[in-house]
């Protein structure tokens, strides 16, 4: 699979610049966001949310859902880095934009952040669905969870939810520890388990189920337990990073200040889990963190520093790669010991770890195996959270030139004597023979 | 080159006292010599009149690759090339698996021409060798009866080898293959052997390894030489014919040649360790043992050369059939005595049967007399006759009759007795039909030159109502791969365009004609044979970029991939036994049509081949097969048509990019979006 994802998965930097003028391959984090609304009101009850986006440098341009005028592109050039839908009641996107418009915005390399909500619209279960994410058919089901709901005033229907099932992974929830439980009140949705390119961030505990909260269970419901996902992540081959919850709720003002309370736990918290949560996500979405590049992947002979154009069998060599991070405002190296190259043909004949310096760069040395053929060093480097890293550079492997082998060999020397004293000696006989008459 | 040689040679089997005649038989042979050397050259252009200089074929066109890659690399550089564009990603080892003969005398041809401020393109020099070694191979055919019979007979022969069809169907313009440079090596060679044999010189022993050197650098076909001299040199050895000069036309022959030959990479050790040298091998130890019997014979006096027979053989056949036992000696020797009375009766007998041995029988070692040295160059000129037309020995020797019979009349008057054994009608009536005859043969071969052997099989060319049909659908599609897919895409394709895909489009190839490795042929079978997803599987793992297929069923190609389907079967399960032929056969019938089996109507092939025919004439009627397809409507879900030509004979498809998402389950049907949804829905491959 991996050679041909060059282009897309290991050089975006190359890429992406011909898609989206303000992407630049040296800066991969989204600057123009785009927000589509079902109702201004949100923008004021999730303004918190939509302030820190804004503090941290995102330029959002607020429009309704269906507002005539919205486009994504003009004459071919994508006008936003990101999209946001908090809109999950929109039947119909006003303006250009569609459902293909959307996805093949995110397959041109941009974010995306889905919030859906009870009752969603088949057109965002359509978007989500397309991005892997299936929400719950029924379209008045919510997650109800009699165990672990946050504790309020009234005793309610336990449907507001206080989650802390968090994926393990500092790449994309930042590595500062989320003590709070995150309040969550919508659908919940499922993920088919041979997807490797979507992600459960927070998933709902065992005793939870998706149902109507309304009417009486008279079925089994379809999605049941922690296969429940209440927030989900994407991310494409192309490395666009898409977010998907099925509450809009989380990221309201109210939900952030909130303190909560998990049910059956002793410690109330002052405030919930919400802000931080949905800052961190937003940060890995915005490709504010876990955007690996790799450049300067070099090659050559011990000894030398010019890259050949082919290898004898053999030969040693050192492989070298530079590693770097995204910090959001800077490239900083990435420090790993599992970052593997392989001398690949058909099968990986050399499969080394390299070793790094600490300051991005990557290197190794090995012998090239005696066996010729078009080999390739391949990089592939797959870490969750991370954006995926696969390098590969052809490289053809010749065997020895007439010349390159031994001209004598020691055991041969026998065999080197028995000819030459042969020919002297019927040299000598036939000199005696023809005159010694 | 040859005209001293005529000269010189033509003086002593002609008249004798007439040394004017002589002198005009020898201008006269020399430009006979060289109209056969223009008629040659001149018969095999056909196919650059009617269609272009271009080269032919497949194999040619790796040859022509080879070519311009010495010319512009150098010899060494040929010699240890390790072509990655080939066989990816395994590679070839060109330098060490081609005979480089005919790649050296184009290249140092092109060379040669360059220096002298000629700047011809390879690609001319190449498509120009086969004609002027045609003509080369004619003199050497002059050569080589001429020795063997006579400068007319001499003549004859190569104005019929100038014209043999079957030589013309390997050595047309174009037509850039071994067998171009080979031929005339193999029948140089053999004249060399017969002038050593005549003379018995050491000299043109040499030369005759020297040549014998050129043939195995040029062909496999080598080992018909080192099998037929050995065969011959043994015939005369069991004829009682062995002289010294049959010792310096072999002995040297043997050691030097195997010597040279085992210089030539693709050869090498092969030259001692394969079957096919180890008859030589045995000649040559039973030509030593013949030598020293003769050597043993010339010293010792008859009778006592009987009793060391007797003695040798008994103690020999005591030693092998005794052995341990060490039984009667006294019977091992008389058994010794029989057998080898024996086989002087034998040996004796066998020369009485022979016309032109009986009378020397009695010779002696050493002394053989010009009658057995005419006998032997008879039967070796019989034999060579047959070699080197191999296709039509009868039509030969008829010419040779001809030949015979026309000499003599045109010098009636010398040899008068000799003539009138036949009365002048009849003689008159057989020289008219025998002239009749060689017109039409004359016909029949400038027929087959121009109509049947010129073909270039890149450029194909029909007739109908309508006029003259040029499809050049091949060169179409490898310029379209040449300029506009990236220079280290792969390409995947059954073998047979693999040379061609090098060549011309200048991208690197899965398999070639050069079909040196079993297994990666049968991985490209399996995926043509293979549904479209597990073939975008296998292909995808090879980094295949581009799939291309030709297809006959638009314009009636019969040799297109459908038809050699079955062997991408055959020989992709051969390898990989989840491939079964009869899951492609409809009751043992291959066929393609609506009762065609599902596993056909869903591999690759079928998919590649007839996708989007039914757009053509609506009712997707195959021309080849004479019938409508099976399946017309169909989508492709990971591969994509990228070009197809003009007449549909080629197709080029590229291979889908996994997609970017991968879907969630397909929801149930909305009324709403399920038909602008649907086409999606089912094109998805990754769901």
């Amino acid at each position: 699979m991996g050679k041909l994802w060059v282009i897309f998965v290991a050089l975006i930097s190359i890429l992406l610049p011909f898609l989206c003028n303000s992407f630049s391959p040296e800066t991969p984090t989204d600057r123009r966001v785009l927000v589509l609304l079902d109702d201004f009101a949100i923008k004021s009850s999730h303004s918190l949310y939509f302030n820190s986006l804004k503090s941290r440098g995102f330029e959002l341009d607020f429009k309704l859902a269906d507002d005539p005028n919205i486009a994504l592109q003009r004459y071919g050039q994508y006008l936003y880095d990101a999209l946001i839908l908090f809109c999950p009641s929109v039947e119909r996107f006003g303006g250009s934009v569609d459902l293909a418009g959307i996805l093949s915005f995110v397959d041109s390399g941009h974010d995306l952040i889905i919030a859906a909500d009870a009752n969603a619209s088949d057109l965002i279960r359509e978007v989500a669905t397309e991005c892997g994410v299936d929400f719950d058919e029924d379209p008045s089901a919510m997650v109800i969870d009699h165990t672990s709901y946050a504790v309020s005033e009234t005793e309610g229907d336990h449907t507001l939810i206080a989650g802390d099932g968090f994926i393990k992974s500092d790449v994309i929830l930042g590595s500062k520890k989320i003590n709070a439980p995150v309040l969550f009140k919508g659908i919940g949705h499922s993920l088919n388990p041979a997807n490797n390119l979507v992600l459960k961030v927070l998933s709902a505990s065992p005793a939870a189920y998706s149902a109507n909260p309304k009417s009486k269970l008279s079925t089994p419901p379809s999605l049941t337990g922690s296969a429940i996902s209440l927030v989900s992540v994407v991310q494409a081959r192309n490395n666009a990073r898409i977010l998907i919850t099925g509450s809009i709720s989380m990221f309201s003002n109210r939900f952030f200040r909130s303190g909560v309370q998990k049910a059956g736990s002793p410690t109330k918290h002052e405030k919930s889990g919400n802000e931080q949560f949905s800052t961190e996500i937003s940060k890995w979405v915005f490709h504010e963190r876990g955007h690996l590049k790799a450049v300067n992947v070099k090659h050559h002979k011990v000894g030398e520093t010019e890259e050949p154009a082919l290898y004898r069998i053999n030969d040693d060599l050192e492989y070298s790669v530079e590693i770097y991070e995204w910090s959001g405002t800077s490239w900083e190296p990435y420090v790993a010991d599992d970052v593997q190259v392989q001398f690949y043909m058909m099968s990986p004949y050399v499969l080394k770890t390299l070793s790094n310096n600490k300051k991005g760069l990557y290197s190794t040395s090995f012998k090239v195996p005696d066996v010729y053929g078009v080999f390739q060093f391949k990089v592939e480097y797959q870490k969750l959270g991370y954006t995926s890293l696969s390098l590969s550079k052809q490289i053809p492997v010749r065997p020895y030139r007439h010349n390159e082998y031994e001209r004598f060999i020691p055991a041969a020397y026998p065999y080197y004597g028995a000819a030459f004293s042969m020919m002297a000696g019927f040299f000598i006989f036939s000199f005696v023979h023809l005159y010694s008459k | 080159m040859a005209a001293p040689e005529t000269s010189t040679a033509a003086v002593p089997t002609l008249m004798t006292n007439n040394s004017l005649r002589n002198a005009f038989g020898g201008v006269l042979s020399f430009f006979i010599l060289l109209l056969i050397g223009v008629l040659a050259f001149s018969i095999r252009l056909f196919s650059v009149i009617k269609y272009e200089s271009v080269i032919h074929e497949f194999d040619p066109y790796f040859n022509y690759r080879v070519t311009q890659f010495l010319t512009k690399k150098g010899i060494y550089d040929f010699w240890n090339w390790f072509d990655d564009r080939t066989w990816y990603p395994l590679g070839r080892v060109i330098g060490g698996t081609v005979y480089p003969g005919l790649t050296l005398t184009a290249g140092t041809i092109w060379w040669f021409l360059n220096s002298l401020n000629i700047p011809l393109s390879v690609e001319t020099v190449c498509v120009f060798t086969a004609p002027i070694f045609s003509a080369f191979a004619s003199w050497a055919t002059y050569l080589l009866t001429k020795e063997v019979k006579g400068a007319g007979a001499g003549l004859t022969a190569a104005a019929l080898l100038a014209m043999v069809p079957s030589y013309i169907s390997r050595s047309v313009a174009g037509s850039y293959d071994n067998e171009a440079v080979a031929i005339f090596a193999l029948i140089f060679t053999f004249y060399l052997y017969i002038k050593t044999l005549n003379t018995g010189s050491l000299f043109y022993a040499t030369l005759n390894s020297i040549a014998y050197f050129y043939m195995v650098c040029s062909w496999g076909g080598y080992t018909f030489i080192i099998n037929l001299i050995p065969m011959h040199v043994l015939l005369c050895i069991v004829t009682g014919r062995y002289s010294s000069r049959l010792y310096i036309a072999y002995a040297p022959l043997v050691v030097l040649g195997t010597l040279l030959a085992a210089l030539v990479p693709v050869v090498g050790f092969n030259a001692v360790m394969t079957s096919e040298h180890f008859a030589s091998f045995l000649v040559f130890i039973v030509i030593h043992v013949v030598a020293f019997v003769y050597y043993i014979k010339g010293i010792l006096s008859p009778k006592m050369f009987k009793v060391a027979v007797t003695l040798v053989v008994s103690v020999g056949l005591c030693k092998l059939i005794c052995g341990p036992l060490y039984s009667d000696i006294s019977a091992c020797i008389t058994s010794g005595i029989a057998l080898s009375q024996a086989f002087d009766v034998f040996t004796r007998s066998i020369k009485y049967q022979l016309p032109g041995v009986s009378s020397t029988n009695e010779l002696d070692a050493g002394e053989t007399s010009s009658a057995t040295a005419e006998a032997q160059n008879d039967a070796v000129k019989t034999e060579k006759t047959e070699e080197t037309s191999k296709d039509r020995p009868s039509r030969k020797s008829k010419k040779k009759e001809k030949e015979q019979v026309e000499k003599p009349s045109t010098k009636a008057k010398a040899e008068k007795k000799r003539l009138l054994a036949l009365p002048l009608e009849a003689s008159v009536i057989a020289l008219l039909l025998l002239i009749m005859l060689g017109a039409f043969y004359v016909v029949h071969c400038v027929w087959a030159a121009a109509e049947a052997y010129s073909a270039p099989s890149i450029v194909l060319t029909s007739h109908s109502h309508d006029g003259l049909h040029v499809f050049d659908d091949f060169r179409e599609a490898y310029g379209w791969l040449r300029h506009n897919t990236d220079v280290d895409d792969k390409v995947a394709s059954w073998w047979d365009y693999g040379y061609q895909t090098t060549a011309m489009a200048n991208r690197t190839v899965i398999v070639d004609n050069n079909t040196w490795n079993n297994t990666h042929i049968a991985t490209v079978g399996t995926a043509m044979s293979s549904p479209e997803k597990a073939a975008w599987e296998i292909f995808h793992s090879l980094d295949v970029k581009y799939v291309l297929v030709v297809f006959g069923g638009l314009v009636g190609y019969p040799s297109d991939d459908i038809n050699k389907f079955l062997w991408m079967v055959r020989i992709g399960g051969g390898v990989f036994p989840h491939i079964k032929e009869p899951d492609y056969l409809r009751d043992g019938q291959y066929r393609i049509d609506s009762q065609a089996t599902s596993t056909m109507l869903n591999c690759l092939m079928y998919k590649l081949s007839y996708y989007r025919f039914v757009e053509t004439d609506g009712k997707g009627f195959d021309r080849v097969r004479r019938t409508e397809i099976g399946k017309k409507y169909f989508k492709l879900t990971h591969f994509e048509e990228v070009f197809t030509t003009h007449h549909w004979m080629v197709r080029i498809y590229k291979l889908k990019l996994p997609k970017n998402r991968i879907r969630g389950k397909t929801k149930k049907s909305k009324s709403k979006t399920s038909s602008k949804r649907s086409g999606i829905t089912k094109k998805n491959p990754w769901h």
